[in-house]
């Protein structure tokens, strides 16, 4: 026993009794961030070399973990900011009052990017960087399985690409989300989320977070990942062999900082959000590792040669006039039908479009109009939703999802049915595209 | 003292003990233990994930107590699929899992096998398996455009779905928690006392009817705590199966639902129940397994069962097996160090170029997250064997009412996701201030009990395992010797039981050493940081990919050094014991 106590206590003392302590706290602001290490390293260099004295604390949470942890820890918080990506993070925590109003000082920024305005209306957060959406793929990957390179989402769709193309769940990743969104309002929701589940046939996976999907396409496992565009610009940069495209229905939308509601350090954070907003800081987020685009379009003079710069390229982002009222109101709406009718009926989708896939490419070498509108059929039974557009606003379903004071019906019963209804439509979908796949043979 | 009895007798044909009252009745020291172990689940486990799950009973909008949420779990397709998947998995991983600890406990323990401490640690490593890092090596190995796939694709013109959907989560999940059986059935065999293979020999028993009807059974409940805790992890683990993208299973339910902003949904924690009494129901019937059987032995000191030696054919053929099972299991580390060293490795079967760069990246800021995860991991480890040792006594030796509770409470941590253990520390903890001003959770010693009521089962089982092995007329012979309770634990169960407790530790303070999930919502700042957190804020992004496999190759490393360490000092201890 006491040999092994010896040991045991060895290993805990050997190496000191207790982890360095905290800075004091003059001084020290603290940040809860969902950005990596290559994001946040240059960031926390240069600001604390432009306000010598004061140290960046950052705390690395997914964006998820980050507002939950905002969430509990109100009642004595000892953060000073939130930075991430997803806007929708922000506006969830803004509308629990976790977050501090305030004016940036710093001069030389747009109201608008595209059609989005970079800080919220209100003054609760502020825009520092843009991101838009768009396809990544891996070349090795596309060149072994002969894929062309596509161009628009609906390329996405096309029988060649069945199997090979990755997006994270949007009720995972913020930024996914978005892009759903973009879709559906640039395309409307009939016809938006027809596009979303004729690629959703083809996907070989939904991840569950955001970097699982730039992940899997880097190391070649899957060809092509819808993601936000710092994904593919970074991994360029590092050297894998990645090529993006925006397509013309995108959307370009801030990355966002915010002071949370009674700041420890209100001064410190104050002075993190000036310096990102500064040429300075606004010139960090070139650096190969970040790439993000600055919402300075002065900063872009220092930029490499084909930085796309979305204040000189008016096709980027300016098609979608992306309304932010109607995206909060169905958030969880989209997202849930999103997971019961795709994430979690994968395999049925991906079996009924490689059915429509296998008909379709029968009929383009012997005609049959019967079996064309059976095809058609198919794709109807697909493409068909179990909620309309003003349902899915609805207060009585969206209530559902808000765990509101008021009685109604559950997120599990609504959950229930969509699934239902998704599996009865892709199995119908699937026989009657194998009936016509017989009749054109 | 009842008159000596045959142990082979006794333990082969598994004879109900008749009680003995006067040796099993409560003391006031064993009821102080038992209320000190209470408080501390209480305090550190129930209080702070009924603050978390309590919502799986309320009704939506007031808030009342009900059970509909539970009638939808019945209702919904997707939970109740998710069920049964996650019920073949478990099953099924045991399985695989069995297949390849057996043999390598087997010849290690019971031949003489040139490199059994190397194989005993190698076949340790996989439980070490660093988050996010570990899941890119498999892909990059065994993955569609994996190594393997590329090659076999190239060579023979098709692919092998190593990592697709369940059978995928089998495979991964048998070689990563297959050392649960490994270690616990070494320690086994190892405490195994050698007259009964003897006299099983003296009756003419011998080869593979020896093993399986005498060696095995005595061995028995390390097998049954390896393989309960392989089921109840696997049941429970979410994150191998989000990382091969499986999701109908009801672990990652349950993360996928808690997890989401926003959403006041109680399905995430009516899952999370769900969890908790199955994982229960699985040690329960483990343990009911064992009901009425004794596996104890009396004699000690033999050092264990004969090894004997194999002819030459048989040393090629015991190596082959082991060389190949090592083989299989380590492929995501030999992944992982590759990858360490990688400059770009994409659909490619080996990377396009090597490096030390990342090495480079990582060594000055890795120490602060070294000392760390050796403090908390060593600490977790070690509170976890004091409790495992002290619950496993209380259990098996004593009458206290209601015993099993604690045994069982212990082992629902295994099912408490780490996400809702973090969240429910902040709830209780963080309105908790210190004399200056910081809240209590805030502090690096929360983490510390973190990590050790997560790994408190591992700790449990194998010390539960090491003390059924043990026959209770040692302590009785001791105590009409006149020792003290507390003597007789000391001098006589804690030293016989002590390949058990080690096998514990070591199984605690690995996975405490690479555990990220409740360590993310506690870590408070970089300072204050294990590697597992490092190593997540790496791989983020396409460039820390490098950096965060060789954090990965540290932490791995560091572990497996610990693990030898360890096992030297123990082997040391032991031979000197027996000399004396």
């Amino acid at each position: 026993m006491k040999r092994l106590l010896a040991v045991l206590s060895a290993f805990a003392f050997a190496v000191g009794v207790s982890p360095a302590e905290a800075q004091s706290p003059t001084g020290k602001v603290t940040v809860s961030t969902s950005y990596s290490k290559d994001v946040t390293d240059p960031v926390k260099k240069a600001f604390e070399k432009a306000h010598p004295g004061v140290t960046l604390d950052v705390q690395n949470r997914n964006t998820n973990a980050g507002v939950k942890y905002l969430e509990e820890t109100r009642g004595n918080n000892q953060t000073d900011l939130f930075w991430a990506s997803a806007p929708d993070a922000f506006e969830v925590l803004k509308g629990k009052g976790l977050l501090q109003k305030y004016e940036p000082k710093a001069t030389g920024i747009p109201e608008k990017i595209g059609a989005f305005p970079i800080n919220d209306p209100d003054g609760y957060y502020f825009g520092f960087a843009a991101s838009g959406y768009g396809i990544m793929w891996n070349e090795r990957y596309a060149k072994a399985n002969n894929l062309p390179d596509p161009k628009e989402w609906s390329d996405l769709a096309k029988a060649v690409y069945f199997d090979h193309v990755a997006m994270a769940a949007p009720s995972r990743s913020g930024t996914t989300h978005l892009t759903i969104e973009t879709i559906l309002q640039g395309d409307g929701w009939e016809k938006g989320w027809r596009t979303i589940k004729e690629m959703a046939g083809n996907f070989r996976q939904i991840t569950e977070r955001s970097f699982g999907v730039p992940d899997a396409v880097n190391s070649g496992e899957v060809g092509f990942g819808i993601v936000i565009d710092f994904f593919a610009f970074s991994a360029q940069a590092s050297g894998f062999p990645i090529k993006f495209v925006y397509p013309t229905v995108t959307t370009i939308v801030p990355a966002n900082v915010a002071i949370v509601a009674n700041a420890p350090n209100k001064a410190g954070a104050e002075a993190f959000i000036e310096f990102l907003l500064s040429p300075e800081g606004q010139e960090v987020l070139l650096e190969p590792s970040i790439r993000r685009l600055p919402i300075n379009p002065a900063v872009y003079a220092k930029a490499p040669a084909d930085y796309p710069n979305p204040f000189k390229d008016p096709s980027l982002g300016a098609r979608v006039k992306f309304d932010v009222n109607i995206s909060e109101k169905r958030t969880a709406v989209v997202d849930a039908l999103f997971d019961q009718m795709i994430t979690f009926q994968l395999d049925n989708i991906k079996s009924a479009t490689k059915a429509v896939h296998e008909a379709e490419a029968a009929l383009a070498k012997k005609d049959n109009a019967e079996a064309r509108a059976l095809v058609k059929e198919a794709r109807d039974l697909i493409a068909a939703m179990p909620i309309s557009e003003e349902q899915a606003s609805s207060p009585e379903i969206a209530g559902a999802f808000t765990g509101g004071k008021q009685k109604g019906a559950r997120q599990a019963e609504l959950e229930q049915q969509w699934a239902a209804f998704a599996r009865e439509h892709y199995a119908q979908a699937q026989a009657k595209a194998e009936q016509a796949l017989k009749l054109a043979r | 003292m009842e008159p000596p009895r045959n142990p082979l007798r006794e333990t082969t044909m598994a004879l109900v003990l008749p009680r003995r009252e006067g040796f099993l009745s409560v003391w006031p020291g064993q009821l102080l233990v038992a209320a000190l172990i209470a408080v501390i689940l209480l305090l550190f486990l129930i209080i702070p994930v009924a603050t978390v799950i309590y919502v799986a009973f309320t009704e939506k909008g007031t808030g009342a107590f009900t059970l509909v949420n539970f009638v939808d779990f019945l209702h919904t397709d997707l939970f109740v699929r998710s069920f049964w998947n996650s019920i073949y998995v478990s099953a099924m991983a045991v399985v695989l899992a069995s297949l390849f600890a057996l043999p390598l406990a087997t010849l290690t323990t019971r031949f003489e096998f040139r490199g059994a401490l190397i194989v005993q640690t190698l076949g340790f490593i996989p439980l070490i398996m660093p988050p996010f890092v570990g899941a890119v090596a498999m892909q990059l190995l065994f993955g569609r455009n994996g190594t393997v796939n590329l090659l076999l694709d190239d060579w023979l013109g098709f692919k092998i779905p190593f990592m697709e959907g369940l059978n995928g989560v089998i495979f991964v999940q048998a070689v990563h928690y297959f050392p649960f059986i490994l270690v616990n059935v070494s320690a086994a065999l190892r405490n195994i006392d050698r007259s009964m293979e003897e006299a099983a020999q003296n009756l003419g028993c011998s080869g593979f009817r020896l093993f399986r009807r005498v060696v095995f059974p005595l061995a028995l409940p390390g097998y049954l705590a390896g393989a309960s805790l392989v089921f109840v992890k696997v049941f429970d683990d979410l994150a191998t199966p989000l990382l091969l993208n499986v999701k109908d299973m009801l672990a990652p339910q349950a993360y996928l639902r808690v997890t989401a902003i926003g959403i006041a949904d109680p399905m995430g924690y009516v899952i999370s129940v769900v969890l908790i009494i199955v994982s229960i129901v699985a040690m329960w019937a483990s343990a009911a397994a064992m009901r009425g059987r004794d596996y104890a032995t009396v004699q000690r000191g033999g050092g264990g069962l004969a090894k004997r030696k194999m002819g030459l054919w048989g040393n090629v053929a015991a190596y082959a097996v082991v060389i190949l099972i090592l083989l299989l299991v380590l492929a995501p580390h030999i992944g992982l160090l590759l990858l360490s060293f990688a400059t770009i490795w994409s659909f490619s079967p080996l990377p396009d170029g090597f490096t030390l760069a990342h090495y480079g990246r990582v060594f000055g800021e890795s120490f602060i997250y070294v000392k760390n995860t050796l403090l908390y991991a060593s600490l977790a480890g070690l509170i976890d064997v004091v409790l495992g040792v002290a619950i496993a006594y209380i259990v098996l030796r004593t009458r206290l009412f209601g015993r099993e509770w604690l045994d069982w409470a212990a082992s629902a941590a295994l099912a408490v996701p780490g996400v809702v253990l973090g969240i429910g520390y902040l709830r209780t903890f963080y309105g908790v201030q210190l004399p200056d001003g910081r809240p209590l959770a805030t502090l690096w010693i929360m983490i510390v009990i973190a990590l050790a009521i997560r790994r408190l089962p591992y700790a449990l089982r194998a010390c539960y395992a090491a003390l059924q092995q043990i026959s209770a007329s040692l302590e009785e012979a001791a105590e009409n010797l006149g020792a003290t309770k507390w003597r007789t634990v000391r001098r006589i169960v804690v030293p016989l039981m002590m390949g058990g407790i080690l096998a514990g530790f070591i199984s605690s303070f690995a996975t405490a050493a690479v555990e990220l999930s409740a360590t993310l919502m506690l870590v408070q700042s970089d300072t204050d940081a294990p590697i597992a957190y490092g190593l997540y804020i790496f791989m983020q992004s396409a460039a820390g990919r490098g950096p965060g496999a060789a954090l990965g190759v540290i932490a791995v490393a560091l572990v497996a050094l610990c693990t030898i360490l360890s096992h030297i000092v123990i082997e040391r201890g032991q031979r000197a014991t027996s000399r004396r």
